[in-house]
């Protein structure tokens, strides 16, 4: 089974890199329960002037690879840059008119 | 839930018959169905009328967590529910009158998503999270959270009830809000645990319904509406739409809010449950738009109206509650029922 592990870097998507690496055993133990789904590859969903949702398994660390808090299993990414809580999403997209499409 | 008191001859009336036996009730249930039948028809504004919202809210309790004295055989007593039709039918019907949908978008996930963004992200009238988080006093925060205790307390629930009317990305979708809104397995971290725990850390009581009393009819609407759209199959789609514009309309509020309890001195046991609706919600917003809703209306096209009705009534009966606390407010007075004091 394949966990994506996604690193993001404290000031928020422009550290974002997405890589795929091999885990058979390697989750740390804190955050297992989240890590420890069905099996379903992580997707990726770039919403519409918005966040990043990424679901199913994946790891989510800081720079020097440790874990970053987290509390739910998905979780939405800030790409607009105006996240107060990067590098989750506060909804700020809204506020600042955020638009991803052209 | 502990009995309320009563607000006029038909919330008596429905507290006294489910006090009873069914048996022993029915010259009363007969009196209580002609009382509401013209009351409905009588009334200046049902979502104002304080009777005949605490009567339905009694009703509709009966299918959460009882009323204390009340036998369980009411819950789906025919006669009872007669009466209750009465009532939500005219709320219903108010509702209907208040909401103006726009142009109906593309019967599509993205489309329905977009269109519900754009419908809350509107200005909708006085803002109270900005008030709180710059004017408000501490009575007004204790007043803030005895309105919102009379949802907040059993927060999720009455969207739960359309989870076996879905079905697939729809279901998959709602599952994945209300997992979270329950607290993952965890019953400390479940919203209305949180809410309750702002509420100790003001000194309030967190018990459901111990603020019932206070809380006006327009909010008591408020209520009734998330429990009419729950509660009937043939609004599942309304339901949806309705669980939609409360994601969609709760990160930005709720930072604001806890900044109004940080600005009175309250730390993390008043804030968390703020603090931790700003991140879940802009997860939750984006489930709830796209999937949730939208792919609601992508696998049964005739619920769109419903999902797009459902979310602009949320968003006009919350208004009004707004518009309620903030007028009071504005000129000096207590948002909550004349004769209750706020007891800390």
């Amino acid at each position: 089974m394949g966990v994506g592990t996604l690193v993001a870097a404290s000031l928020g998507i422009d550290g974002l890199v997405s890589d795929e690496s091999p885990s058979d055993g390697a989750d740390p133990a804190p955050m297992r329960s989240l890590n420890s789904g069905e099996g379903a590859p992580a997707s990726v969903v770039a919403c519409p002037n918005g966040p990043l949702l990424i679901r199913g398994d994946f790891e989510l660390v800081g720079p020097d690879g440790e874990e970053l808090p987290r509390t739910r299993r998905t979780v939405a990414l800030c790409r607009c840059g105006a996240s107060v809580l990067k590098p989750y999403c506060d909804g700020s997209h809204k506020l600042i008119g955020f638009r991803s499409e052209p | 839930m502990k009995q309320p008191s009563p607000r006029g001859d038909i919330s008596a009336l429905v507290l006294a018959v489910i006090s009873g036996t069914a048996e022993s009730q029915q010259e009363p249930l007969a009196r209580l169905d002609r009382l509401v039948e013209s009351a409905v028809a009588a009334t200046a504004d049902i979502l104002h009328d304080d009777d005949l919202q605490l009567a339905l809210f009694c009703q509709y309790e009966l299918h959460y967590s009882g009323i204390d004295e009340a036998g369980d055989d009411w819950e789906w007593n025919p006669d009872l529910l007669r009466v209750r039709h009465r009532i939500e039918a005219a709320l219903e019907a108010r509702v209907r009158d208040e909401v103006v949908l726009g142009s109906l978008p593309e019967a599509t996930s993205e489309a329905v998503c977009q269109e519900l963004f754009r419908m809350t992200g509107e200005d909708s009238g006085p803002s109270m999270s900005r008030f709180v988080a710059k004017s408000a006093t501490e009575e007004q925060l204790r007043e803030f959270l005895v309105h919102k205790s009379i949802y907040q307390l059993k927060e999720a629930d009455p969207h739960t009830w359309v989870i076996p009317r879905l079905a697939g990305r729809s279901k998959a979708a709602m599952v994945e809000i209300q997992a979270d809104e329950y607290g993952n397995g965890l019953p400390a971290r479940m919203h209305s645990a949180l809410f309750a725990r702002t509420m100790r850390s003001l000194g309030m009581d967190d018990t459901y319904g111990a603020y019932l009393d206070a809380a006006p009819a327009i909010t008591l609407a408020v209520n009734n509406l998330m429990s009419l759209f729950g509660l009937n199959r043939r609004l599942r789609g309304a339901v949806v739409g309705h669980l939609a514009a409360y994601e969609m309309t709760s990160s930005q509020p709720n930072r604001l809010y806890s900044r109004g309890f940080k600005r009175h001195g309250y730390g993390e046991d008043a804030t968390e449950y703020f603090d931790e609706h700003v991140e879940a919600d802009a997860v939750h917003e984006q489930i709830a738009g796209r999937d949730m809703a939208g792919g609601l209306v992508e696998s049964d096209p005739r619920l769109l109206q419903d999902v797009l009705f459902g979310a602009a009534a949320g968003l006009a009966v919350d208004t009004l509650m707004t518009v309620h606390i903030m007028e009071a407010w504005e000129s000096g007075r207590s948002s909550l029922r004349p004769s209750e004091s706020m007891a800390s």
